[in-house]
């Protein structure tokens, strides 16, 4: 979680001195939401992300240069440049860019993976926004009607960009996967270890049955929607930071311990970030592919 | 589907003894049971979910009812499916197959008569072949499903389910000559009625089902005025068949493509663009477009008939040429 959290503020601060080009969308405050799915998924498993995808990139592989030279576009990041911030993709991780648009392709993903026999199951990362999408709806119908191993995780961040759940969002999330006779779970809380036991059933539902699941987590994003365009209360935004995933996590270690951590984390994103910055730019020729 | 078990089917009423609303696919659910799937009226999802599958070793077929339906797709197709494996540095392969029936010419009226392939002309990383009845639709069906490595928009039009496959070995067929030029894989046919020394004045580029309409077409005004006209029909339209275009309309020195679609920002505009930026002293006349008025296809027949091109269009653009 601390090494997201530090990962995502670099990010940040790189933007404004001008050394990454392009957009991000932060994942500060719902870093306990990542790490409590990963930590129950096996190599195996599937995964696909959306716009808002390095928090989950970082819990699945820890592979922050690699992310960091993919953000700042040069030859050695993931994707080699090309996709960017929001369309990663290494091993058996994937992103994309279009709300709603990933969720049929992880159950095409989770359908071969369960036609192969593999035992692998997929998981997608959704947003309370993506409720908004028609092929959501389409999906949840086809994973419950083909019984799917499919994780859907719903991290309602109370706001679609700036747009409040209140203006966006009829009904209960709930009730809108229940309708196609899928399982659902909520949970309301930014404690990385009461998450974790929640996805830990719902990981081992999905498994054991072999049927799909929606996990719904009710979070809130401590930073802007994407690059300093936060018009949310301020008031608000305050509260939430005393419920904040680090704070809750890190009063649980020891001091030294915290500490240390902190150093830790702090050395290796400098590290990152200046193997990074010293990597080369692509070029079209260098790979045909 | 014999050949290779990660083939799989997907589409709308799909299942014996249904077999799809074209009759297409009857017959394969029960000789692959399990491997063709009937789906909800979901194109979208469905799109979505093939993707998936097809990036995770399968080798999916999609059948969307009425091409006219691929808007509903065109996310899964635009954003995601066609780009995959570029923007993944060709970490994956995406070997997805769309069939789409388009055309008109039945009847069906404003939503299930167009021609819209062209508006997928300018997606990288999505190719598109169209069979006529100068292909072997199931050879090139066979290739595309076994040997893709990116999506496919394979283009069936409608109006040439009922109709036979045109026997082309020999050489000549009803007078004309048919030679094949190109890749062995996606052939261009040409036919032609010139005998021996004598030469085409015009080159015709035409697909799918209005190849039909251009060989009708340079039949009549060879019969009428004995202008000889090379027909092209193309097998797979994107990427554009130049070379052969090319190197026909290097000869003739005019060049007229003739398609369903309408003319504005059609399949017919980029080959004629593209054919102007090689051949621009060479051709005689500007190249001639053939499409459909730029209309919604109407139900009624006589409104049909006028919003879609027919051979008299074709044979006014060849004799244009040559005036």
């Amino acid at each position: 979680m601390l090494l997201i959290r530090r990962f995502e503020e670099r990010v940040f601060e790189l933007f404004e001195e001008g050394r990454i080009y392009g957009t991000t969308h932060g994942y500060i405050g719902q870093e306990a939401n990542a790490v409590a799915v990963m930590s129950w998924l096996e190599e195996r498993d599937v995964v696909v992300s959306n716009h808002r995808c390095h928090g989950h990139y970082l819990a699945r592989t820890g592979n922050i240069q690699g992310l960091m030279a993919e953000l700042m576009g040069k030859a050695d990041g993931i994707c080699g440049g090309r996709g960017g911030s929001q369309h990663l993709h290494d091993r058996n991780f994937y992103s994309n860019g279009v709300l709603g648009s990933t969720v049929p392709v992880a159950a095409g993903m989770a359908l071969a993976e369960l036609r192969k026999g593999t035992g692998a199951i997929g998981a997608v990362f959704i947003g309370d926004g993506t409720f908004g999408q028609g092929v959501l709806y389409e999906t949840f119908n086809v994973i419950s009607l083909w019984s799917v191993p499919l994780l859907v995780v719903v991290e309602n961040n109370q706001y679609a960009q700036s747009t409040p759940l209140a203006v966006h969002f009829a009904g209960s999330f709930k009730q809108r996967a229940a309708a196609f006779g899928l399982s659902v779970g909520e949970v309301e809380s930014t404690d990385v270890e009461l998450i974790s036991e929640r996805c830990r059933e719902a990981v081992q539902y999905v498994r054991g049955t072999q049927r799909p699941h929606v996990e719904v987590i009710h979070t809130f994003r401590l930073c802007a929607h994407s690059k300093g365009d936060d018009f949310r209360p301020p008031e608000e935004i305050e509260q939430r930071r005393q419920l904040d995933p680090l704070e809750i996590a890190g009063n649980r270690l020891a001091h030294t311990v915290r500490s240390s951590t902190d150093t830790r984390v702090a050395q290796r994103i400098l590290d990152a970030v200046q193997a990074a910055a010293e990597a080369p730019f692509p070029s079209l020729t260098d790979d045909p592919s | 589907m014999a050949e290779d078990a990660t083939v799989v089917l997907l589409g709308e009423d799909l299942v014996d003894p249904y077999g799809g609303a074209f009759k297409v696919t009857r017959g394969l659910s029960s000789a692959f049971p399990g491997r063709v799937v009937s789906t909800p009226v979901s194109e979208g999802a469905i799109v979505g979910v093939a993707t998936g599958m097809a990036i995770r070793g399968f080798r999916p077929i999609v059948e969307i009812m009425f091409g006219d339906f691929l808007t509903l797709c065109v996310d899964q197709i635009v954003n995601g499916a066609s780009k995959f494996c570029w923007i993944y540095r060709g970490q994956v392969t995406v070997p997805l197959v769309i069939r789409v029936p388009m055309g008109g010419r039945r009847g069906y009226g404003p939503t299930h008569s167009q021609t819209l392939e062209p508006l997928f002309l300018s997606v990288p990383g999505l190719e598109i072949v169209a069979p006529s009845r100068y292909h072997d639709p199931g050879g090139l069906l066979r290739r595309v499903v076994l040997e893709t490595r990116q999506p496919v928009l394979f283009v069936e039009n409608k109006s040439l389910y009922s109709q036979p496959l045109v026997p082309i070995d020999s050489g000549v067929w009803n007078d004309m000559r048919v030679q094949r030029h190109g890749e062995a894989d996606y052939p261009t046919i040409s036919l032609s009625l010139a005998r021996d020394s004598e030469v085409e004045e015009v080159t015709l580029v035409a697909y799918g089902g209005m190849a039909d309409l251009a060989i009708a077409a340079a039949r009549n005004v060879f019969m009428r005025d004995e202008l000889l006209v090379e027909v092209l029909v193309p097998s797979r339209i994107k990427p554009l068949p130049m070379a052969e275009v090319l190197k026909s309309a290097r000869r003739t020195r005019r060049l007229v493509v003739a398609e369903e679609s309408v003319r504005t920002g059609g399949w017919a505009s980029e080959l004629g663009g593209q054919a102007t930026e090689a051949l621009f002293t060479t051709l005689l006349k500007p190249v001639g477009r053939i499409g459909a008025l730029e209309l919604p296809i109407p139900s009624s027949r006589p409104l049909e008939d006028q919003v879609l091109p027919q051979v008299s269009d074709i044979e006014t653009a060849l004799y244009q040429q040559v005036s």
